[in-house]
Parts: C-alpha cells; structure tokens; sequence
C-alpha cells in the first residue's frame, strides 16, 4: 500500500500545534512509515501537491491566510482542524475587540520607541483582515481536534485512529481546550 | 422499593418525595444529569436548557419538571447529547470563551460540561460580543463576554445577600448581565468576595482578583476526572479546588 499524503501548516498559529506533533517523539518513526509528508513546515516543499490529510493550525487573519487555506482545501481529501486558534480564532482572535486601525496604530504609530514610525504598506506583505476568524468560517472542516496545543497523546491517538478507519475517540484527559 | 413513589431515569428507578423536580430526585440519588444554571440553594431557573431528558419521550428541562410516580426519563443517550451538544456550541459562539487565557480554565463547569457531552468545537458562526471588562471593583473583576446568562449571581445576590447587584437588561440576542447602580460600575456597590454572588458563578465572567493560575496543570479541579464525578464547581470546597471563598 503507498503511504498516505499529508500536508500540514500554520496560518494565525504560533507553531505551538506543529511543536505538538514533534512532542511525538519517537512515535515521529513509525508515523513516517504510515505518511509521506507533502507541504509542512517540517519539509521544502512550496506548493501543495494532492493530498489525503491537510492538517491546519491557526486562524484566518490576512489574505494570505484565506489564500493558503483554500488551497489545502482543493487539495486534500479530509481537513483536521487543529488547535484552539483553528477552532475559535484563539488568542490572536482577542484582537477582534478592537478595530484593525487601533491595533495597527498601537503598534506601529504610537508604539513605544519607534523611529520613523509608519504602518507597512509594501503590497508584498499581506493586508490583515479586519477580525480574526476560526477556519472553519472560510472552508469546510472535517475532523476538530481541540487543545491549546492538543497533547502529543491527542494527536497520536487522532491520528492512528484516523489513518486506520476507525472513528475518533479521545479519552477525557485527551479532550481538553486549554 | 416499597411504597416510595419513584421514576425511571435511564432504566435505573429514582425514588423521589413530593414537590422534587427530576432533576432534585436524580441529585439525591447520586444520578448526575449535565446542568449550568441549575444550583441546588436556588429555585430552578430553567435558561441553560443543558439538563434537557425525555420525559415519557418528551423533551423537558429536569430542573423545572415534577418528578411523577412511574414516569420514564431517559438522560444519558446520543440523541440528548447531541442536542446537549448544539446548546453549549451556542454558548460558546455566543462569549468569547478563549479557554487557554482563562484564569477559570480547568475549573470552569461550562467548559467541564462541554467536556462530558463530548463538544469538540462550536459548528456556528462566532459572535466576538465587545462588552467592557468591569475591573472596578477592587477585590473582583467582571468579564462580561464569558457570562452564559444563568442569572446566578442575580439570584444569590438579591436572595441571599439580599444587595440585589446584578441584573440582567434588554431583551434577546441584547440581553446582557449589568451592575445594577447607575454607574454600572461593581466598584460602586457593597459586592464582596464573601457574598454568595461572588461563589456561583459557573464560568470565568466573575473572577478574584490577584488569584490566578494558582492551582497547576493536572491538578486543577476538573483536570482528571469530569464534572459527573467531581461535582458542581460552586459545590466543591476549595480544599478539593473548588471555588475559593474569600
């Protein structure tokens, strides 16, 4: 049997899920005897190719984002949301009670210590949207796994049970938000 | 059982003494049903909607429907969790419930109750509400976007505090929990952290100042076992990481 693709990424993560997988450990061996990693931050590859798991930390909050989410979703067959970002917008997502004009001028204007300071408008950085969004706000979602980060132990036991056909079922101690 | 009136909850038979709500018989019985607003010092308020069972195959709130000699309520089954499910996703989109910068997480029963239905994340379209945080108060801080509406507070200010601090004004989606001075502000009124007010609360919108992240990862009150075998989080003593008092 050829390996199962999967792709992974992080959109308004902080690499906390990604770091997760890595707390894997030595379980990562028998994991890459199951999956072939396509698109990951963990790999070089710079375009998705077909895939059968895309697995995305974080929220939506720029264009670029919205960009590479819809990306993986035409490209993979199932889509885990994974992380409390992914899942609720998150931390990041305690912007959204402020305008994007207030947090941008807090930092960039009226920031401590700024020199020559001005907002960056170079139209290679991606505009901000003006809340933060869980992704499945902007594609369909197939499998939630919560957690901020979820535990290795989560993530191993979605997984195998995934990659296995069998449905998802985490213990109490797996399931938690925080 | 002799002459005891008594119910079936689940197949198992609840017996029950005249005037007890489903939801009190099961309570007596040591027969956990999932709830939010319902708190045993206080008469049944009925807006949560968690604690919804089939009653004779009809949907009803065990807090608010008299126990009756031979009926049959079913709790535990897919069909209830799942609709259980749905309400606390509305919850959930409805605040801003970000649990892992909340100082009540782990020890949050709407977040322990979303545990034991099995919620994995909320289906619906997040409302991101911007109510101002009250930090007026110099002992309590109000975080108006994690409040679910049970209205316990409300009850047990103006029941058993008898200071009547809270309310809740305007009407649907508006409805909204507010301090019931003109300025609005808990600083203003005679709140403290020894009222009984100050003690309900079932998630992270009334919080004690200068006291969080006590408690560490692992051992925090709904960390190791789930809510049907720990308890209500007003109900725990704080030497067991319930609510702490003073």
């Amino acid at each position: 049997m050829s390996k199962l693709k999967v792709a992974t990424c992080s959109l308004a993560g902080c690499f906390g899920c990604h770091m997760s997988i890595l707390d894997l450990d030595e379980r990562l061996f028998t994991l890459v005897d199951l999956v072939e990693f396509d698109r990951s931050p963990i790999t070089d590859v710079k375009q998705i190719g077909y895939c059968d798991v895309g697995i995305i930390e974080g929220g939506v909050a720029n264009a670029e984002n919205v960009h590479v989410l819809r990306e993986f979703r035409a490209h993979c067959k199932i889509l885990i949301s994974m992380g409390a970002c992914a899942i609720t917008g998150g931390v990041p997502a305690m912007r959204n009670r402020f305008t994007l004009k207030e947090c941008l001028e807090e930092s960039y204007i009226s920031g401590a210590g700024l020199v020559d300071a001005q907002i960056p408008n170079d139209p290679e950085i991606p505009l901000l949207l003006s809340q933060v969004h869980p992704i499945h706000e902007v594609v369909k979602i197939d499998y939630f796994l919560p957690g901020c980060p979820p535990s290795a132990d989560a993530i191993w036991t979605f997984l195998t049970q995934l990659l296995s056909g069998q449905p998802i079922a985490l213990s109490y101690t797996q399931l938690h938000y925080d | 059982m002799s002459g005891e009136p008594s119910f079936t909850l689940d197949d198992q038979p609840v017996p029950f003494q005249d005037g007890q709500t489903i939801m009190e018989a099961a309570r007596v019985a040591g027969v956990y049903i999932p709830h939010l607003c319902f708190n045993p010092d206080f008469a049944p308020h009925g807006s949560c909607r968690v604690c919804l069972v089939k009653v004779n195959g009809r949907p009803q709130a065990a807090c608010t429907t008299p126990a009756v000699a031979g009926q049959v309520v079913q709790s535990e089954i897919e069909e209830l969790q799942e609709i259980r499910r749905g309400i606390l996703e509305m919850m959930f989109v409805e605040g801003n419930h970000i649990c892992p910068a909340c100082e009540k997480s782990g020890a949050c029963q709407l977040q322990a109750v979303a545990y034991y239905v099995g919620m994995l994340a909320p289906r619906f379209t997040y409302f991101y509400p911007q109510r101002t945080l009250d930090a007026s108060h110099p002992d309590a801080v109000i975080d108006f976007n994690r409040c679910i509406l049970c209205e316990l507070c409300v009850r047990a200010s103006r029941d058993i505090d008898g200071k009547n601090v809270f309310a809740v004004q305007n009407r649907g989606l508006k409805a909204h929990l507010v301090i019931n001075t003109p300025s609005g502000k808990l600083g203003a009124t005679t709140f403290s952290i020894t009222d009984k007010a100050a003690q309900v609360c079932p998630t992270g919108a009334i919080l004690i100042k200068n006291r969080g992240y006590e408690t560490p990862i692992g051992r925090r009150l709904y960390d190791r076992q789930p809510v049907n075998v720990v308890g209500d989080v007003a109900q725990v003593p704080e030497s067991e990481g319930g609510r702490r008092h003073e």
